[in-house]
């Protein structure tokens, strides 16, 4: 505790040393009126805030826009000794003191401790005005992306002077697809004009674009043109109602394309988590109440993989995938060797005893971590969105897990079909005593299968970390869902796994809408019941010898 | 041979039952606090906190000398999330162990479920989390937060700060959110919102796969009008719905999401960087700086024993609470329940964030109301907050029912006397 309070003494010293070094340059005019305009900040209301920003913009400082973007990223503090204002570098990890930039001449300005300096706090409005601002500045930034996204930005606020920066920035762009991004906004601007040629012709520009934005303002346009409207005009009315149907069009198709996706993502969670319970349920016969918990130990997996590795999160999640299989492979191989293997062809009993299982599982990890839940970090590469158009997105998360559940299938499928241990596993699922008879070790296959679904099911959790909580109710929250889709596909076939997850999920996503996600999950659950009343065997039922062993 | 065995056997017994019934007959040397929160299941999380909490008040008192002259004594059950059990373990603790108060409940499944034990044994109990209202007995005092209290300040934020014109209801479909939605959508209209301009929705408790569900905000929103989301979603599923809303790239800037039931204690769980912006109301946040707050802050801490745990909302509902009780127990020198009830209208204690907390007669207290918004280390910037505090209100005024409705314990003596036809029905002083 002393050491601390030296150590801040003689920080506090040094500051001032600082300080009183930079007083000794003379002063320009522009920076005192910067650093007085600043000082309002400390007292200001958000209201004040925003017309200081204001009057920080017009001021032609070049230090204006790091203050700015400092500010809008809440780097912006004053210290509370000398009450100066002062740009913290960085705030990331909560270090016990922050690296400082003087707002003047952006120059690196010593340190403080974080008790010592007070933040200037924004709000939503305060941010994106100061986003909208600064836009003004990205508008010459030497990347194109940068420029188009400040146009963007622009949108928001099309006033005069921004129109007279667009139209500047229109004549020396180079880039095609800013160019059309700045057409869009002054033709967006030209909309309020009070000519009928302007009007027309920024119709005409606008008519292949689909945002929203454009079409709002079309929609205000065609309200305002119609018989009777503040602005009567038949031909600017029957064009602007022309370019809506268009891009009412084609937004219904790209939503449509958009829901379809929706589906396809939760079928492949749906898919994820029942490849397993098919292997194990389906080839084994044997009903896993623990599948779910199995699920949230590789879950869990993910967790301790990301605390292991803090400074690579980017590569931890596929460090995750086989220490997951490994982890739950393993518990599943421990529970097929100390329980299931004295309870086959006794249903109820290893129905009982695989719950008590799972109740174990949940209150082990309860134990080891806690009741709460673990956050687990979704990697830079995998968050944000795949821009289509500017209709159609999809997001990183969900595309990887499609992705990854189609490897996962196909990988289950080669190991089923092309090695020698999914031939022994085809062999003994078909006929245990022929099998025995050809000398396959049923036993030790009986245990490597249990594994083999467990492992899948610890790849799940691998998955599910990335869309959902990871808690110890995350198995419970899924094991109905997973034993609904092995029985929707057919007991005992892994395309039927596929087949039926990938058609739950589009079928529920094609219902939301309309029912609302309560109301989704009872008419699938339902329709489920009527469908297994005329196929009881599923989607694909097993043929064969082995269908009536099971 | 046997025979006398079991005799003897049960005159022992008795004999033992004797000595303990006795021995704590002769000695009333405590007061018996119970508590009733769940130290196991879903609602653990959240409740473990508050037991917590109120051991470290009854440690504070007892250090002072105790109250009236004798120790405190916690009595601890765990309900284990389940609600019957609640019932259960409420007329444990008011016949067998005659507590004197009991501090406890977290969801309002529970607090419904020991309402008719507490009103049958004329127990009292401090309930310490913001609800829905319309309700109010005699023998439970409400030291959360009532819709007036936060929800209606919520929206009047987000109308006349923000300039919201088109609203979203997003809530987990139980009670809390679509009482209380009922209300906002009340209020609403009265405030001149079409119907249009409002979509509400509701969710299964812990939802996971919110893509159509934002996909459908992100279009609702997009319809050139400033939209902004009220939610009541409850639990685990706010995480997921915000890492979706981050991944479609709605940031608070284009619709901030206001949230009833996310806190400090919520958010030590996530990755708060992508929530950035996006609000809540309480009627406390620890991030505001008072030195009642920080003191309260140090005292968790060096109780807990661990610097990075956070404090909440419900935490200085008990801490006002406790307050409370321990003020009306020495105004009206007994622990009787009667005569701690009369005794507790029209108090005062500080709060933590400032203000002072007054028990007001319908058995709610005044609090104020405060808007906050997530910042990147999982705490509040408060942008907005009440000039004063506001009385809690028990029967909402926006809802066609509940309006006449009028809750007085001190003159009406009635927790729902109806004003139109002055009657006062349900539970009342006999």
């Amino acid at each position: 505790m002393m050491n601390i309070r030296k150590g801040g003494q003689w920080l506090f010293v040094l500051l001032l040393t600082i300080w009183g070094v930079r007083f000794a340059y003379a002063q320009s005019p522009a920076d005192a009126e910067l650093l007085s305009t600043l000082g309002e900040l400390r007292e200001a209301s958000f209201p004040d805030k925003e017309s200081i920003v204001e009057r920080l913009t017009k001021s032609a400082h070049p230090s204006v826009r790091s203050v700015l973007t400092a500010f809008m990223e809440e780097r912006l503090y004053y210290r509370n000794d000398d009450q100066k204002i002062v740009i913290v570098k960085s705030t990331e990890g909560d270090p016990p003191t922050l690296d400082l930039i003087d707002p003047l001449t952006l120059k690196e300005g010593g340190s403080a401790a974080v008790d010592s300096l007070t933040k200037i706090v924004t709000n939503n409005g305060l941010r994106r005005m100061l986003r909208t601002t600064i836009a003004r500045f990205g508008l010459s930034s030497p990347d194109a992306a940068v420029r188009a996204q400040a146009v963007n930005d622009m949108l928001a606020s099309l006033d005069e002077p921004t129109i007279a920066l667009l139209q500047e920035r229109l004549s020396v762009e180079t880039d095609g697809k800013v160019r059309k991004a700045i057409a869009t906004a002054l033709a967006l601007a030209e909309l309020d004009s009070s000519e009928e040629a302007k009007q027309l012709a920024a119709i005409s520009v606008l008519r292949g674009g689909i945002s929203q934005n454009v079409r709002n303002k079309l929609a205000d346009v065609a309200d305002q043109t119609a018989p009777g409207g503040s602005a009567a005009n038949g031909a600017v009315h029957k064009a602007a109602s022309s370019a809506i149907r268009t891009i009412d069009r084609w937004r219904t198709f790209y939503s449509g394309i958009e829901t379809l996706f929706f589906g396809l993502s939760l079928g492949s969670v749906l898919v994820l988590i029942a490849i397993g319970l098919a292997i194990t349920f389906g080839v084994m016969g044997v009903i896993n109440m623990a599948h779910g918990e199995l699920m949230m130990l590789g879950a869990y997996t993910t967790y301790v993989v990301q605390t292991a590795m803090p400074n690579h999160i980017g590569i931890s999640i596929l460090v995750a995938i086989p220490a997951a299989f490994m982890v739950s492979g393993l518990a599943g191989i421990l529970i097929e060797r100390t329980i299931i293997r004295f309870l086959y062809g006794r249903p109820l009993e290893t129905l009982l005893a695989t719950f008590g299982v799972s109740l174990i599982l949940q209150q082990l990890v309860r134990s080891i971590f806690s009741a709460l839940n673990r956050s687990v970090i979704t990697p830079a590469w995998m968050s944000g969105t795949l821009q289509l158009n500017e209709a159609l997105s999809i997001t990183y998360n969900r595309l990887y897990i499609v992705v990854f559940s189609l490897i996962v299938f196909a990988a289950i499928m080669l190991v089923l079909k092309r090695t020698r241990l999914g031939l022994d596993i085809r062999a003994v699922a078909q006929n245990r005593t022929m099998a025995r008879a050809m000398g396959i070790r049923s036993e030790w296959v009986d245990a490597m299968t249990f594994g083999l679904g467990s492992g899948i099911a610890g790849v799940a959790g691998v998955a599910l970390s990335q869309v959902t909580n990871v808690g110890p109710n995350l198995g419970q929250s899924y094991i109905i869902d997973s034993f609904m889709v092995v029985v929707f596909g057919g007991v005992g076939n892994l395309w039927g796994a596929l087949i039926g997850g990938m058609s739950m999920g589009i079928v529920n996503k094609l219902l939301e809408p309309y029912s609302g996600a309560v109301l989704a999950k009872i008419f699938i659950l339902i329709a489920l019941i009527l469908f297994i009343q005329v196929r009881p065997r599923g989607l694909f039922p097993q043929t064969g010898r082995s269908s009536e062993n099971n | 041979m046997k025979r006398r065995t079991i005799v003897v056997t049960a005159i022992l017994l008795f004999a033992v039952m004797a000595l303990v019934l006795g021995v704590s007959a002769q000695q009333p040397t405590t007061i018996k606090v119970g508590i009733l929160h769940s130290l196991s299941g879903t609602m653990a999380i959240s409740e473990t906190t508050l037991k917590d909490t109120v051991l470290m008040m009854i440690d504070e008192q007892n250090k002072k000398g105790g109250l009236l002259g004798k120790k405190l004594e916690a009595v601890v059950v765990d309900p284990a999330s389940n609600w019957p059990l609640f019932a259960e373990k409420a007329s444990q603790l008011l016949e067998k162990d005659k507590v004197a108060v009991v501090f406890g409940c977290w969801t309002s499944v529970s607090r419904k479920s020991v309402l008719p034990v507490f009103e049958k044994d004329n127990g009292l109990l401090f309930y310490p989390v913001q609800y829905e209202g319309e309700e109010s007995s005699k023998n439970v005092i409400y030291t959360g937060a009532a819709p007036n209290q936060q929800a209606i300040p919520a929206v009047d934020y987000l109308m006349k700060e923000v300039k919201v014109t088109r609203w979203v209801l997003e809530g987990t479909d139980y009670v809390y959110p679509q009482t209380t939605n009922k209300i906002l959508q009340a209020y609403l209209k009265s405030k001149g919102v079409a119907d249009a301009d409002i979509s509400v929705n509701y969710t299964p408790f812990g939802n996971a796969d919110w893509q159509t569900r934002v996909a459908a905000i992100k279009k609702f929103g997009s319809a050139g009008k400033k939209t902004a989301v009220v939610s009541t979603i409850n639990g685990d599923a706010n995480v997921p719905f915000y890492k979706e809303l981050a991944n479609q790239k709605i940031s608070a800037e284009q619709i901030p999401v206001i949230a009833f039931s996310v806190g400090e204690e919520e958010l030590s769980g996530v990755d708060t960087k992508p929530l950035l912006g996006h609000m809540a109301a309480w009627n406390y946040f620890e991030s505001i700086s008072t030195p009642a707050n920080k003191a309260f802050i140090d005292q968790w801490h060096a109780y807990i024993k661990n610097p990075k745990r956070t404090t909440n909302d419900p935490m200085e509902a008990h801490y006002i609470g406790f307050n409370l009780w321990v003020k009306a127990v020495t105004k009206a020198n007994s622990t009787d329940v009667e005569k701690v009830l009369a005794a507790l209208p029209g108090l005062e204690t500080p709060n933590l964030t400032g203000g002072i907390a007054k028990l007001l007669p319908n058995h709610h207290i005044t609090k104020p109301v405060y808007i906050g918004e997530v910042r990147a280390d999982g705490q509040f910037n408060v942008v907005w907050k009440t000039a004063t505090t506001v009385p809690g209100d028990a029967w909402s005024d926006f809802l066609p029912g509940s309006k006449d409705i009028d809750a007085d314990w001190v003159t009406l003596k009635c927790g729902n006397y109806n004003k139109v036809t002055k009657k006062c029905s349900g539970q009342n002083y006999k």
